[in-house]
């Protein structure tokens, strides 16, 4: 610090005086507005002026103080600074106000000594605020500094703090983790990765993540990698197996998920794995459990449908495959006689046998339930192949078991269904081996049947037309023709065959023979029978009125159910009763077997018929084993000889004399039991002359005419034809 | 419990400008470096007033804070607190009372580390360094909780804060999310740059907030309306919204020129 001493200060003035004081107050303003603004100082414009004025007086004092010492002004230029006045220009603006102002204000203007004295003061006052300004900007910029190093040190060690638990989560978590670069070298594995694979992370880090592929991992599984290693997705999940160490296998979760770099360039893979294994093994229990019949052990109906779905699904163009359907005959009578114990045992035996006789690839035996098997075989090459299984199997089972002291034998009944798949479907399969099964059952048990789409087709229509029956009789399409009987001897038309016909709106016209059986089945022939019999009582009751004594009979057949039917013969009279039509214009037609049969009951309402008037006729004469002897006590007018014997006497040249000779012990039989005889399948003239020759009375056939509506009839009789 | 930072240690890179820095330099101080000073340089050349506007922001730190502390707060919670240089929060509070409070929040972590240095030994004054959008974790910081008791008036100050908080970042949510947190009597003080809806901006305003904007960081300036706004749920204490030299000023001089046309409002809200 220099310090210039001048001894020669006048003492005119002084800092305590009034003068002086005023000048320095004013002095101190305009040092104020001259700083104010270039720097922040955290005072009020007031405070400022206040503190300034305090460092004028101070100047003051120094400029008039005896000895003189420039210390003060050192010492303002370094309060100044303290107060925060640290704006470039602060310094400057002050200096040139002292020079400018300061002695003029204080009255002194003229005063060289002062002057030079100020101008030392100046001097100290600049070198102080250089100096504190240094220091203090030298104190900032150190403690900045210092900030900047804490706050990288603060953040240093958050961040190793928060690396160190990432490191802490990754080694001690409990899912395997691995970390390889883009190629596949792996990098670092966790404990429990290391622990599930039974590698150490030096052995891993000798790996590539495409060592790890398993023979058993799904496509997906590698393609989802490259696409992720090739940045195109950013994570995937997989179910993987690995290979452990000791040649075990691991089951899991993997969920692989791809770093990218600052650029968003792939950079590492990180891969996550969860052993599943023993939820895998539990899962793989449950599964077993769910499709195994816990009783034989076979699969059971959930994975024999699951195969046959599968077999369905990946189907090539030509592939085969055959189904058997197995039943046991009689089960059912086992299990109630001797408890469902030994039936259980049975079942198991014939599981065991089945599963022995039927085995390796591409076979399947499975217990659908009960005691129905199944028989699947994946690639057949024939029906042959199926069948040969089904021998198999129903010699297999011929042996005898052995449960409990029992001795039982058991058969088997098998449906059979072979075939290619495409065009086909599994259900197909299955009610198609059903339905083999229910005919091998229907043609004698203990046997196999081939399925036969031809057979099936019949039987499909059979139940269409049993199942459209009913309503076709209310819907009106059934309707009656009628077939001319003629006397042989005149040509005379004496009576009319009432043949119904049913006009299906799908099938077109069917004849008798396609329903009529059907309808015995169903027991719809009662309602079909009697709405024929008073359709033709109707059209008798006609003819009877249009042509008196010309008008024919009508001859309506009686199905072997009608004739047992206990209402027959109110059923008939009513009829009668209801159509005006005495009895004797009706015939009934009935079977040999209908009549023959050996219950009373029918037999009883036939003779009441007859008694009421009603003609009775056997039918097809010839072709059962009538009871000749019996025949005599029957109530019957009329023998129909069947067509068949007619054959015989077609030509016109020769007659086949065997034909000729029954035809003719017939009639002479019917003869001598007073019966009258009706030649069915007239077809020729021939025929009709020589049937004359032989003493039949009456004739029928295309020869006389076709069956017809009605209306043909009334031609007939009027002679129009 | 150990926080991740969110910043990283080569985040704090001196040779970017720094909001807290360049605003030492223009209050005078020597807390920055050479690249917070040559854009604060460049701007003070494009338009020298911006001195000024610093200084009077700062200046309205101190009046507002010496407001409330008249009101009776004596729990602080300084947003944007900056680096601290002269007449900091802390400094004027506790000259008034020995026993007020003060957290300072910051999200410059220079500017944080500058701070807990200087208040080193002071146990009522806390410093966290968040970003005072984020109120959940400021709110719900050990630093808050130890030094603030919520049930009594607490004076939120956001001075020359809310020009950094774009409309995107919804400063109302913001700030609504600290005074849902205040009791009743509890205070807002916010100054903001920005213009009135009739004022012209000068060429050398619109260049040197494109040299700031694109030097330090982008700002948002406000016009008087969306400034009141801010003030959703405060009753605006006397004078309620005005340029910021005219808040409430200690002297005729403070408003004459500059409080005409001053670029920033001011104002201190209360929460009924
Ligand atoms: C212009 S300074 C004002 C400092 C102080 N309030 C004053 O008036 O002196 C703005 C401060 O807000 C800080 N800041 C800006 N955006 C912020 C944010 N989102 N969260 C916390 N601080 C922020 C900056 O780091 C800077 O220190």
């Amino acid at each position: 610090m220099t310090e210039r001493v001048d001894d020669r200060v006048s003492d005119d003035r002084s800092p305590a005086d009034p003068a002086v004081l005023a000048g320095a107050e004013s002095f101190a303003r305009s040092w104020a507005t001259a700083v104010i603004g270039s720097s922040y100082v955290p005072m009020t414009r007031a405070e400022v002026a206040r503190h300034l004025q305090n460092l004028t007086e101070l100047l003051v004092e120094a400029l008039f103080a005896s000895p003189f010492r420039t210390a003060p002004g050192y010492e303002i230029g370094s309060r100044l600074v303290d107060a925060h006045f640290t704006g470039t220009d602060t310094l400057g603006r002050t200096i040139q106000l002292l020079g400018d102002d300061l002695l003029a204000e204080l009255g002194v203007a003229g005063d060289e000594r002062l002057r030079s004295r100020l101008a030392a003061l100046q001097g100290a006052l600049s070198a102080g605020y250089a100096r504190a300004l240094r220091e203090r900007t030298l104190a900032e910029q150190e403690a900045i500094r210092a900030a900047v190093l804490d706050a990288r040190d603060q953040a240093e060690a958050m961040l190793r703090a928060s690396e160190a638990r990432f490191r802490a989560m990754f080694t001690e978590a409990a899912i395997g983790i691995g970390i390889a670069d883009i190629d596949g070298r792996i990098l670092d594995v966790n404990q429990a990765l290391q622990d599930m694979l039974g590698f150490s992370v030096e052995e891993m880090r000798q790996y590539n993540v495409r060592d790890l592929m398993h023979p058993e991992d799904a496509g997906s599984v590698w393609r989802l990698y490259d696409q992720l290693i090739a940045g195109e997705c950013d994570h995937y999940r997989a179910e993987k197996r690995f290979h452990r160490a000791d040649g075990e296998q691991v089951w899991t979760h993997l969920t692989l998920s791809l770093v990218r770099d600052d650029h968003g360039e792939p950079q590492y893979q990180v891969a996550m794995i969860e052993d599943v294994t023993d939820r895998h093994l539990l899962q793989n229990r449950l599964r077993y459990q769910a499709l195994h019949d816990p009783l034989t052990g076979l699969p059971n109906r959930a994975l024999f449908l699951e195969r046959l779905a599968r077999v369905f699904n990946n189907r090539a163009k030509h592939v085969r495959a055959g189904l058997c359907y197995l039943d046991l005959d009689g089960f059912k009578v086992i299990n109630d006689s001797l408890g469902h114990d030994t039936g259980d045992q049975l079942l198991v035996e014939v599981g065991r046998r089945l599963d022995h006789s039927v085995s390796g690839q591409g076979k399947l035996v499975a217990r659908m339930g009960g005691d129905e098997f199944v028989i699947l075989v994946e690639g057949s090459s024939g029906e042959q192949d199926i069948v040969d299984v089904a021998d198999r199997v129903l010699t297999e089972l011929e042996a005898p078991i052995r449960i409990a002291g029992h001795e039982l034998s058991i058969s088997a009944s098998i449906g059979i269904v072979e075939r290619q798949l495409s065009g086909t479907t599994s259900a197909d399969l299955m009610r198609d081996a059903d339905i083999t099964l229910y005919w091998a059952k229907a043609d004698g048990k203990a046997r196999w049947a081939l399925y036969d789409p031809e057979r099936n087709a019949r039987e499909v229509a059979r139940f269409t037309l049993s199942a459209t029956m009913p309503r076709a009789l209310e819907r009106g399409e059934f309707y009656v023709e009628y077939q001319p009987l003629v006397r042989l001897a005149d040509s005379k038309v004496t009576g009319v065959e009432a043949l119904v016909r049913w006009q299906h709106p799908e099938f077109g016209r069917l004849a008798p023979d396609r329903f009529i059986e059907l309808a015995e089945e169903t027991g719809l022939i009662v309602p079909l029978g009697r709405w024929v019999l008073r359709k033709a009582c109707e059209e008798a009751r006609r003819w009877l009125v249009e042509f008196g004594d010309a008008a024919p009979f009508v001859s309506v057949n009686l199905a072997v159910r009608q004739s047992r039917d206990p209402e027959l013969v109110r059923d008939v009279k009513r009829i009668l009763d209801e159509c005006a039509l005495p009895p004797h214009h009706l015939q009934l037609e009935l079977t040999e077997s209908a009549i023959m049969g050996t219950a009373d009951e029918p037999l009883e309402a036939l003779r009441a018929l007859c008694d009421m008037g009603v003609r009775i006729a056997i039918d097809d004469f010839g072709t059962g084993y009538s009871n000749l002897a019996y025949l005599k006590h029957l109530p019957v007018h009329e023998l129909k000889i069947a067509g068949s014997f007619m054959e015989g006497l077609r030509a016109e040249n020769e007659e086949d004399p065997v034909d000729s000779q029954i035809v003719a012990t017939l009639v002479q039989l019917a003869h001598a039991l007073s019966l009258g005889v009706t030649a069915e399948g007239v077809e020729t003239p021939a025929q009709a002359a020589r049937l004359l020759r032989l003493g039949c009375d009456t004739g029928q056939g295309w020869f006389f005419a076709r069956p017809g509506p009605p209306e043909n009839v009334d031609s007939l009789l009027r002679g129009d034809l | 419990m150990v926080e991740r930072p969110n910043w990283a240690p080569g985040d704090i890179d001196l040779e970017r400008p720094s909001v807290a820095r360049v605003y030492d330099y223009w209050l005078g101080g020597a807390h920055n470096f050479a690249a917070d000073r040559a854009v604060a340089e460049k701007t003070l050349e494009t338009m020298p007033e911006i001195r000024g506007v610093v200084l009077n922001h700062r200046a309205f730190l101190r009046r507002a804070v010496r407001h409330l502390l008249g009101q009776g707060v004596r729990q602080f919670l300084d947003l944007g607190s900056g680096i601290p240089t002269v007449g900091n929060v802390h400094e004027i509070a506790q000259a008034a009372d020995p026993g007020a409070r003060v957290v300072y929040v910051d999200i410059d972590p220079v500017a944080v580390a500058h701070s807990r240095s200087l208040l080193g030994g002071n146990d009522q004054v806390s410093v966290l360094q968040a970003d005072v959008r984020d109120w959940r974790r400021v709110l719900g910081s050990a630093e808050v909780g130890e030094q603030l008791d919520f049930d009594e008036p607490v004076g939120v100050l956001m001075i020359a804060l809310l020009h950094f908080v774009s409309d995107e970042e919804d400063p109302r949510g913001v700030i609504a999310g600290y005074r849902d947190r205040l009791a009743p009597g509890s205070f807002l003080a916010l100054s903001h740059a920005g213009y009135d809806e009739s004022d012209v901006e000068s060429t050398a305003s619109v260049e040197a907030r494109k040299i700031y904007d694109r030097g330090v960081t982008r700002m948002t300036f406000r016009n008087r309306a969306e400034f009141t706004r801010l003030f959703d749920g405060f009753e605006l204490v006397e004078p309620g919204v005005a340029r910021v030299p005219a808040w409430r000023p200690e002297s005729v001089d403070d408003v004459e020129e500059a409080g005409r046309s001053f670029p920033g409002f001011a104002a201190v809200g209360r929460k009924a």
